[in-house]
């Protein structure tokens, strides 16, 4: 399988002197063709920045980073969606932005919104669904950005279990069908194991790669499953030990 | 039927089945209306009773503050002659294109304010020290450069609402939520298409909010303007009041601060109206 990102010795540091802060520190990540990658950290791991740097949207600071010229989307804890525009159209706004004539936009939106199986509510505003049903939208919105790479930053974060559970199964499905690649990141680690193939553990301040698990467990997964919790426990454990480390 | 379609199924359910929880029922419309209409009637007729007291206690001789039922009749014989609505025109036309004028002004001032840093550090905070300048002021100054004309008042009108209409601008584009504009980013929103698809209609409610305030201003400038610039052979409202004030004639006065109190309230209205359905469209307030 084909290397659709590679992150390669890269840092980033913000300011400069005695100010300056290390974010990332000398990352190296390589996340191939189709592959579901979940970034997972504490607090100040870099795991956004990271994200920020695959996006394009911060420079990094030394390193080489290619997504050879691939198209990303990026989905946040919020669902960003514009309230200005109805459900539909926010879905239609990067075909627009492709260029894409009227009708070619209402046909492909509807496929993605039947995608996310939101078919019925084309013409809702954003805030007439609730906050699962948002994201699935922000999914449809960027899956219509045709991206090769999906890069999620804590997307069900803010989410309840029971919805979290279901958009698991959700994500986990439209990865398989519409053959993703997606960089996720959590400080869930149930979640980490739920979905990804592999789960890439940061260390602090700064961030470093200190484990990279494959994950192996058949799917579909369950979050509450005994192969699930055991290796979530065992992640767990490290990330603990990490923590640890900055006591005092 | 196959393990994977009965999988499917049950998935399908299970995700519409949420859907339908998570949307709660919704509210009636006339309720609502009626809920916002009798606490602005309550406050009308409160006003009145008041005012009936004080001229019952004999507070001011019957001349100078006549009673309710007396000025309702003059206003009533006043609103059917052709005259008066000659004069309603006149000021409207006035206000209307005063106000246009100050939102074609304050748009361009504010847009290249908001694009411009070196232009927002010039004037940035001029603009927001114009908006507290009390508009009768500029009047002397607009007699010795326009005279006695339209030009004057105009002018007058234009200087009040204009920095509201540009600050609305300003901070709505100020506040464009970082999140959505790394949504953009990412979708390739460069310059031009940045502009159309986010920032300007994500900056509408500010914008909308400053052209509220900028029609406030412009309608009060234009009130002073109508009472101290009184342009040769025009009657304006403000001219006919003050023509009432030369002839002591008070329930005449009232009538036109009634009149003037009506046309501001309706206006105000007008813009609530665009203002509630932006929101609710967006989902900014509990609808």
């Amino acid at each position: 399988m084909s290397t659709v990102v590679r992150i390669d010795d890269v840092s980033k540091q913000y300011g400069t002197g005695s100010s300056a802060l290390l974010a990332l520190d000398h990352i190296s990540l390589d996340v191939r063709q189709g592959e579901f990658v979940c970034l997972l950290g504490a607090s100040g791991c870099g795991k956004s920045t990271l994200l920020s740097l695959v996006a394009g949207l911060d420079r990094i600071t030394s390193g080489t980073l290619d997504i050879g010229g691939r198209h990303v989307a990026l989905m946040f804890q919020e669902a960003a969606l514009f309230p200005w525009l109805s459900v539909a159209g926010n879905v239609e706004l990067p075909l627009r932005l492709q260029g894409a004539g009227r009708a070619e936009r209402r046909e492909r939106a509807r496929e993605l919104l039947e995608v996310v199986r939101l078919g019925d509510f084309a013409d809702k505003r954003p805030h007439e669904l609730s906050g699962g049903m948002r994201q699935r939208v922000a999914l449809a919105r960027a899956l219509a950005q045709k991206a090769d790479v999906l890069l999620m930053d804590e997307p069900f974060g803010a989410l309840d279990a029971m919805t979290r559970d279901i958009l698991h199964d959700e994500l986990e499905r439209v990865w398989r069908e519409q053959r993703l690649t997606v960089l996720f990141v959590t400080h869930n680690v149930r979640e980490a194991v739920r979905l990804g193939d592999r789960v890439i553990l940061l260390s602090s301040r700064p961030g470093r790669v200190i484990e990279d698990y494959a994950i192996t467990h058949p799917r579909p997964r369950r979050i509450d499953s005994p192969e699930v919790s055991g290796q979530a426990a065992e992640i767990t454990d490290r990330l603990r030990a990490e923590v640890a480390r900055h006591a005092g | 039927m196959p393990a994977e379609t009965v999988t499917q199924d049950r998935s399908a359910a299970e995700v519409s089945g949420l859907d339908a929880l998570e949307l709660g029922p919704r509210t009636q419309k006339t309720r609502r209306i009626w809920n916002s209409a009798w606490p602005k009637l309550l406050a009308v007729a409160i006003v009145v009773a008041i005012w009936q007291a004080a001229v019952l206690a004999e507070w001011k001789p019957v001349y100078v503050l006549p009673p309710p039922a007396d000025v309702f009749t003059v206003l009533r014989d006043l609103v059917i002659t052709a005259d008066f609505w000659d004069g309603v025109r006149l000021t409207m036309t006035r206000a209307i294109t005063g106000f246009l004028l100050a939102v074609l002004i304050g748009t361009i001032i504010g847009a290249a304010v908001s694009r411009f840093r070196p232009l927002r550090a010039a004037i940035g905070s001029l603009i927001t020290g114009l908006q507290t300048m009390p508009s009768i002021m500029w009047f002397p100054l607009a007699i010795l450069l326009f005279q006695l004309g339209e030009s004057a008042i105009l002018f007058v009108v234009v200087l009040g609402a204009a920095p509201s209409v540009a600050n609305g601008l300003i901070s709505g584009i100020d506040y464009v939520p970082r999140t959505w504009l790394r949504v953009g980013r990412v979708m390739g929103m460069r310059g031009l298409a940045e502009y159309r698809h986010l920032i300007l209609p994500a900056s509408l409610p500010s914008f909308v909010s400053g052209l509220k305030q900028g029609w406030a201003f412009s309608w009060r400038s234009l009130m002073a303007g109508e009472l101290l610039v009184i342009v040769p052979g025009t009657v304006s409202i403000g001219v006919r009041m003050q023509n009432a004030r030369d002839l002591f004639d008070s329930a005449l006065v009232i009538s036109y601060i009634i009149v003037v109190l009506i046309i501001g309230i309706l206006i105000d209205q007008l813009f609530n109206a665009a203002d509630n359905r932006l929101r609710r469209r967006w989902g900014l307030t509990e609808a």
